[in-house]
């Protein structure tokens, strides 16, 4: 941080970028925040909710 | 077609409405209000039936009058009122053009005909009382499916209108950074309402063709699993929705910064991850599913989605006192709340909504959802009690406060009767609270839920009810008369302030194209709640707050507590 003392001097200046921390880029994210929000419940409810009741023996 | 590219800038808050969408917003809210005023006209008759002395209609107009009452409100109030929302907090708070006007439009006539559809089927034809949950094989006109799906389809479109809103503010980089995270909270409803949409066209479209005899069959236990994904997950866009009004209101009036951006979004992110799995506890009765699935997805998914609304409840009105104290009310744990606006509907409205929700919807809300508890009131009217706490003193009075403020930005009017407006929150919040406690108190004395006479008279074994159970319904008719009043209140106003009510006038009014810029200054609400805050407002500056989560909790575990004891004296393990 050369300028860390001299603000004014470089006001063009751009902040030395931070990496993105990867929770953040998650949240970012819309899609994919929308994928998981539809596979999560279709897998844990509908396909496994699904599977079961299918699984029901029919009477002969 | 040339995009529409005009702009106003609000005056008083800074907000920036883009003219498409704005008008989109009035029409969506407009809509809700008019299905509102219905479904409070049915409203009265439904009380006025449950009422045992009174005992209104009879039972076929009651289950005719109940299936309308619960689709007008739970679906089309609601849901129209929220298009609205995800406009507002796409559009404007990203101060963004809409994406594809010309689709919202055609969403929000899709949307307007499912609804005048369904309720063709169900009041004209007069053949389709199948209660809102229209479960096979009863089956409806297939109008009433029709109508269903249509506003789905149409609701659907908006919601893609939403994310293409967002697409396009990111690549015109009309913010910079994150969203803001009243958007954040708009975006898990609109995630949360795809899933809840596809789900219902799964089951509905078959039971549409059903109805038109081109399927010869719907199996009850599959319509009942799929239909809940589809019926509870439209619970919680409600939640998402009236949670990031809340911080939308905490921010409008208080200018109150989120305690910890990182905290509430990952809140938010529990509810896209868990919160429509909690579907499951609708069929913890149902034979063929295991309990390892019932388990699973109410218990373990559930309590990480209630783990993330009480962060919300005590973030929110953290944020508030934080707010506050920084303004100077630092007494004691409660000067803050004390000297809170509570003359400003605004406030009062969403403030209610917050107590309201957190100590009888969700506390109730817990209980039902544990697998061997819900034994207790399974189908009994302690659902109804619960879920008026939560839909209604939960999101239909946040959409209520809402409207106090979008009056005179988004309208550009003065609220007419100030005086009513002010009160309004307490009638409907006082009114409500008592529906939803005589008829859960009714509900734990066994009364079921959707029976037009629990007397059963005439019936070859009729069934008598303690005096109490008798009392409650009283009770909860007379505090339903109240809500009801206090709903009248609300479409009076607003009715009235948007027809006929005083016009703002701003001297230098004018809509600009966005190259000529739109946002001069941000105003303080503008600013507030159109931004993102990294590092959030402070540490935990919040110890009023404290108390009160530690009062919740407390409530929470003596309830849940008590009502293991309950059971365990109903069904004696010797
Ligand atoms: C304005 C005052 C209101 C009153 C007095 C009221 C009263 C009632 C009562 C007593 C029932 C239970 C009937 C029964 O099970 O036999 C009921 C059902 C219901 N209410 Fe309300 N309600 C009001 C507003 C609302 C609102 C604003 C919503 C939604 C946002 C709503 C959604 C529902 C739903 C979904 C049902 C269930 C219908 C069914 O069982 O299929 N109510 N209401
Ligand atoms: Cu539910």
């Amino acid at each position: 941080m050369a300028h860390a003392t001299d603000i004014d001097a470089a006001p063009e200046e751009e902040i030395p970028e931070e990496p993105i921390p990867a929770m953040q880029q998650l949240l970012d994210n819309p899609f994919l925040l929308l994928f998981l929000g539809v596979v999560i419940p279709t897998v844990f409810y509908l396909i496994w909710g699904v599977m079961e009741i299918l699984s029901i023996p029919l009477i002969k | 077609m040339a995009t529409n590219r005009m702009f106003r800038t609000c005056p008083s808050t800074g907000l920036v409405f883009h003219q498409p969408a704005e008008r989109l917003m009035m029409a969506n809210a407009v809509a809700a209000a008019v299905f509102l005023l219905f479904g409070g006209i049915l409203a009265i008759m439904v009380v006025l039936t449950r009422w045992p002395a009174v005992h209104l209609l009879a039972a076929d107009r009651f289950y005719q009058v109940l299936t309308g009452h619960g689709i007008n409100m739970l679906i089309f109030w609601v849901i129209f009122f929220e298009i609205a929302v995800l406009y507002f907090c796409s559009s404007t708070l990203l101060k963004s053009r809409l994406a594809t006007p010309g689709l919202a439009w055609a969403a929000f006539w899709l949307m307007v005909i499912g609804a005048l559809i369904n309720n063709y089927a169900v009041f004209w034809r007069d053949d389709s009382s199948v209660m809102m949950t229209s479960y096979a094989p009863m089956g409806a006109h297939w109008s009433f499916y029709l109508g269903l799906i249509l506003f789905a389809v149409g609701a659907l479109v908006a919601c893609f209108v939403f994310f293409g809103t967002l697409v396009v503010a990111k690549s015109e980089r009309t913010y910079v950074g994150s969203v803001p995270l009243v958007t954040f909270g708009a975006i898990t409803a609109a995630i949360i309402a795809v899933f809840t949409i596809a789900s219902g066209a799964i089951i509905l479209i078959p039971t549409f063709l059903w109805s038109l005899g081109l399927i010869s069959h719907i199996d009850p236990l599959m319509y009942h699993t799929i239909w809940w994904a589809f019926g509870h997950s439209s619970q919680q866009i409600n939640v998402a929705a009236h949670i990031a009004v809340w911080y939308a209101i905490a921010a409008i009036v208080f200018g109150a910064k989120p305690l910890s951006e990182r905290v509430s979004r990952s809140a938010f992110l529990l509810y896209i991850l868990f919160l429509q799995l909690a579907s499951a506890h609708h069929l913890l009765v149902d034979p063929g599913l295991s309990e390892t699935w019932k388990i699973f997805n109410t218990s373990y998914a559930m309590y990480l989605a209630v783990l993330a609304s009480m962060v919300h409840g005590l973030t929110v009105p953290g944020a508030i006192e934080a707010a506050q104290r920084e303004k100077g009310y630092t007494h004691g744990l409660f000067e803050w709340l004390r000297k809170a606006p509570w003359g400003n509907p605004v406030f009062s409205g969403m403030f209610i909504s917050l107590v309201g929700f957190g100590f009888l919807g969700g506390i109730s809300g817990v209980m039902m959802g544990t697998l061997q508890l819900n034994t207790l009131i399974h189908n009994t009217l302690y659902v109804p009690g619960h879920f008026h706490a939560t839909v209604v003193i939960g999101t239909s009075l946040a959409f209520m406060a809402l409207t106090y403020f979008l009056i005179p930005t988004l309208f550009r009017r003065e609220v007419m009767f100030p005086t009513i407006a002010k009160w309004q929150p307490y009638v409907f919040g006082l009114g409500m609270t008592g529906v939803a406690l005589f008829l859960m108190a009714a509900g734990t004395l066994g009364v079921p839920r959707r029976d037009w006479d629990i007397t059963g008279a005439g019936n070859a074994f009729p069934y008598s009810f303690p005096g109490s159970a008798f009392l409650m319904l009283g009770l909860a008719a007379i505090s339903g008369l109240i809500a009801i009043t206090g709903g009248a209140m609300y479409l009076l106003n607003t009715v009235g302030s948007v027809f006929f009510g005083k016009r703002i006038q701003t001297p230098d009014f004018q809509h600009v194209r966005a190259a000529e810029g739109v946002a001069p200054s941000p105003k303080p609400v503008a600013a507030a709640i159109g931004s993102y805050h990294p590092g959030g407002g402070g540490a935990l500056v919040a110890p009023g707050t404290f108390i009160l989560a530690l009062v919740f909790l407390v409530s929470f575990v003596l309830y849940y507590f008590i009502n293991w004891k309950y059971l365990a004296t109903v069904w004696p393990m010797r």
